[in-house]
C-alpha cells in the first residue's frame, strides 16, 4: 500500500528543550493513525510539525498531491466576533476553490442545521463548534485529516456520532487519519496503528500490542483502563 | 461644486470606505490599539518631507511603510509580542515626529488640514484607494481564515506570513490616504471606530463590512459638509460623528 506520509528522525526543540527526538514511522493511504500520550509530551507539537506550522529537524514527506483538513486542539474565539459558521465555511469553500454547494454538504455530514450555521461562531456550544471545525476540515476534498482531540467538550453520545461521521467519510473518500485522542477505547475501536509519545520514549503498533495495561502505564507512568463500549 | 472639490469628495468616499474594510479585519484580530497608535509611525516622515519641501502625504506614507515592515519582520523574527513592538516603536515615532516638526505644520500634520489637491494626487489617491478596497475584498475569504486559526489557514493553502504582510501594507496606505484630511492623530480612529460599532450590531461577516463602511463614509460626509456650517475642523467632527456612531450602537445592541 503507498505511504501516505513518511516521518524519519523528527525532533523537536523549543529553544533547548526538546519536545520529541527521533520520531520515524510510516503512515499507510487510508489508514488510522491514533497518537496517545499523557499531557505535555508533544503530540499536538508533532501535528503542528506536520502541517509546517512548527519549524522541526529531520524528514517529514507527504505522497503527492497531498491535501491536508486539520482540526486544532481549541480555539480562542471572542463570544462577540460578527463571524457566522456559514462566513466560515464559505471562506474555506472560496480558498480552497470548491463549489458553494459544498458548504450544505460538510454541515449535512456533520450534523449542523442551517439554523445553528447562521449564528456567530462565539456563541456556538462546545460541541456545535467541533462539529464546525470538523465540517470545516471535510471540506476541499482532503486527503488527510488531521484532528486534534476533534471531540473535546462533547459529551459521549455526541462523541460517537462524531466519530461515526469522520469514519462514514473516511471510508467513502478513502481518507487517512491522523487523530490525536485520549479515548482509548475509541482509539481501540478505530485506529489501524497507535503512536504513543511516552515518558519513556515512544512506541508503534497495532492497538492490541500498544493498549495493554502494561504498555500504558509505561507510557502515562501511571496505571490506565479504559473500557471498551459495547458493540 | 469644482472639478478639484468634487474630486476631492470623491477621494475623501473612497477613502472612507477603505478605512471600513481594512478597520473590520483591525478590529477582528484584537489590533484596535495598535493600529491607532500605528498610524503615529506617519509623524517623522511627515517632518522629513517638509523640511525637505516634498509632499507631506508621501513622506508620511514612506515611514508607515518602513514602519509596517519593521513591525511584520520583528513580529516574526523575536518573542517580542506585537503590542509591545508597536507601541514602543510608534511611541518613539510620535516623539521623533514631534521634535522634526512644529508650529502650524505640527497642528496640520496631527489633525489634518483639508486643502485643494492637485490633479495627479486625486488620481494617485483615488488610486491607492481603488487598490485597498481591491485588495480586502479579493483577500476577505484568506483574512477570515488567517484570523481564526493560522494553522488552519495554512493547511487551506494560505501563506498567511504574506498575508499579514500585504494587510499590513494595505492599513499603512489606508492612513497614508486619511493624513490629508484627518491627520495622524485622528485617521487611526476613523480606521477603528466605524469597524467597532459593527463589530456590535452586526452578526455575520456581510453585515459587518458594510455597517462599518456605511458609518465611515457617513461621518466623513458629515465633517466635510457640516464643518463649514458650523465652522468647525473638518477632522475633529468626522471622528465625533463616527464616535456618536458607536455610542449610539452600544445603546441599540445585537440581539443574541
Amino acid at each position: 500500500m503507498p505511504h501516505a506520509l513518511e516521518v524519519e528522525r523528527l525532533s523537536v526543540r523549543f529553544g533547548r528543550t526538546p519536545v520529541f527526538r527521533d520520531l520515524t514511522f510510516t503512515v499507510a493511504a487510508g489508514e488510522s493513525l491514533a497518537i496517545i500520550g499523557p499531557s505535555g509530551s508533544g503530540k499536538t507539537v508533532l501535528l503542528r510539525a506536520l502541517i509546517g506550522a512548527v519549524s522541526s529537524e529531520g524528514m517529514i514527506r507527504w505522497a503527492p498531491g497531498t491535501r491536508i483538513g486539520y482540526v486544532p486542539q481549541k480555539l480562542d474565539i471572542e463570544r462577540d466576533l460578527p463571524l457566522s459558521g456559514i462566513d466560515f465555511l464559505r471562506a474555506k469553500a472560496q480558498v480552497s476553490k470548491a463549489a458553494p454547494a459544498a458548504v450544505s454538504r460538510a454541515l449535512a455530514l456533520v450534523s449542523l442545521t442551517p439554523d445553528v450555521a447562521a449564528m456567530p461562531i462565539g456563541t456556538l456550544s462546545g460541541g456545535q463548534f467541533q462539529r464546525l471545525l470538523v465540517a470545516f476540515a471535510l471540506m476541499g476534498s482532503p486527503t488527510v485529516l488531521l484532528f486534534d482531540e476533534p471531540t473535546a467538550g462533547i459529551d459521549e453520545p455526541g462523541e460517537e456520532g462524531l466519530y461515526a461521521a469522520i469514519r462514514r467519510v473516511q471510508q467513502t473518500a478513502d481518507l487517512t487519519l491522523l487523530l490525536i485522542s485520549h479515548e482509548l477505547s475509541l482509539v481501540y475501536r478505530y485506529a489501524t496503528n497507535v503512536l504513543c509519545l511516552g515518558r519513556r520514549g515512544i512506541c508503534y503498533g497495532p492497538p492490541v500490542e500498544i493498549l495493554t495495561p502494561e504498555r500504558l502505564q509505561e507510557v502515562y507512568g501511571t496505571p490506565m483502563k479504559f473500557h471498551l463500549h459495547d458493540e | 461644486m469644482t472639478n478639484s472639490s468634487l474630486g476631492a469628495l470623491v477621494l475623501s468616499i473612497g477613502t472612507a470606505v477603505a478605512a471600513g474594510l481594512v478597520g473590520c479585519f483591525a478590529v477582528m484580530r484584537r489590533m484596535t490599539l495598535a493600529s491607532d497608535a500605528m498610524s503615529h509611525v506617519a509623524l517623522p516622515g511627515i517632518g522629513v518631507a517638509l523640511a525637505l519641501h516634498v509632499s507631506p502625504v508621501l513622506g508620511g506614507l514612506a515611514a508607515l511603510v518602513l514602519g509596517t515592515l519593521l513591525v511584520w519582520r520583528l513580529e516574526h523574527k523575536t518573542r517580542v509580542p506585537t503590542e509591545a513592538i508597536i507601541g514602543v516603536l510608534f511611541s518613539a515615532g510620535l516623539a521623533v515626529g514631534s521634535m522634526l516638526t512644529s508650529g502650524e505644520a505640527l497642528i496640520d500634520a496631527l489633525f489634518g488640514a483639508p486643502r485643494a489637491l492637485g490633479r495627479w494626487e486625486n488620481v494617485l489617491g483615488l488610486a491607492a484607494a481603488v487598490l485597498v478596497i481591491a485588495f480586502v475584498l479579493r483577500a476577505k475569504s484568506r483574512l477570515v481564515l488567517a484570523l481564526i486559526s493560522p494553522d488552519m489557514a495554512r493547511t487551506a493553502g494560505i501563506a498567511v506570513p504574506r498575508l499579514n504582510l500585504l494587510y499590513l501594507l494595505a492599513f499603512a496606505l489606508t492612513v497614508a490616504l486619511g493624513l490629508r484630511y484627518l491627520g495622524v492623530l485622528l485617521m487611526g480612529s476613523l480606521i477603528i471606530i466605524p469597524a467597532a460599532t459593527a463589530r456590535h450590531l452586526a452578526r455575520n461577516l456581510n453585515a459587518m463590512l458594510l455597517i462599518a463602511v456605511s458609518v465611515a463614509v457617513a461621518s466623513t460626509l458629515v465633517g466635510l459638509f457640516a464643518g463649514p456650517l458650523l465652522h468647525l475642523e473638518t477632522g475633529p467632527l468626522t471622528i465625533a460623528a463616527a464616535a456618536g456612531a458607536f455610542f449610539a450602537s452600544l445603546a441599540m445592541g445585537r440581539e443574541e
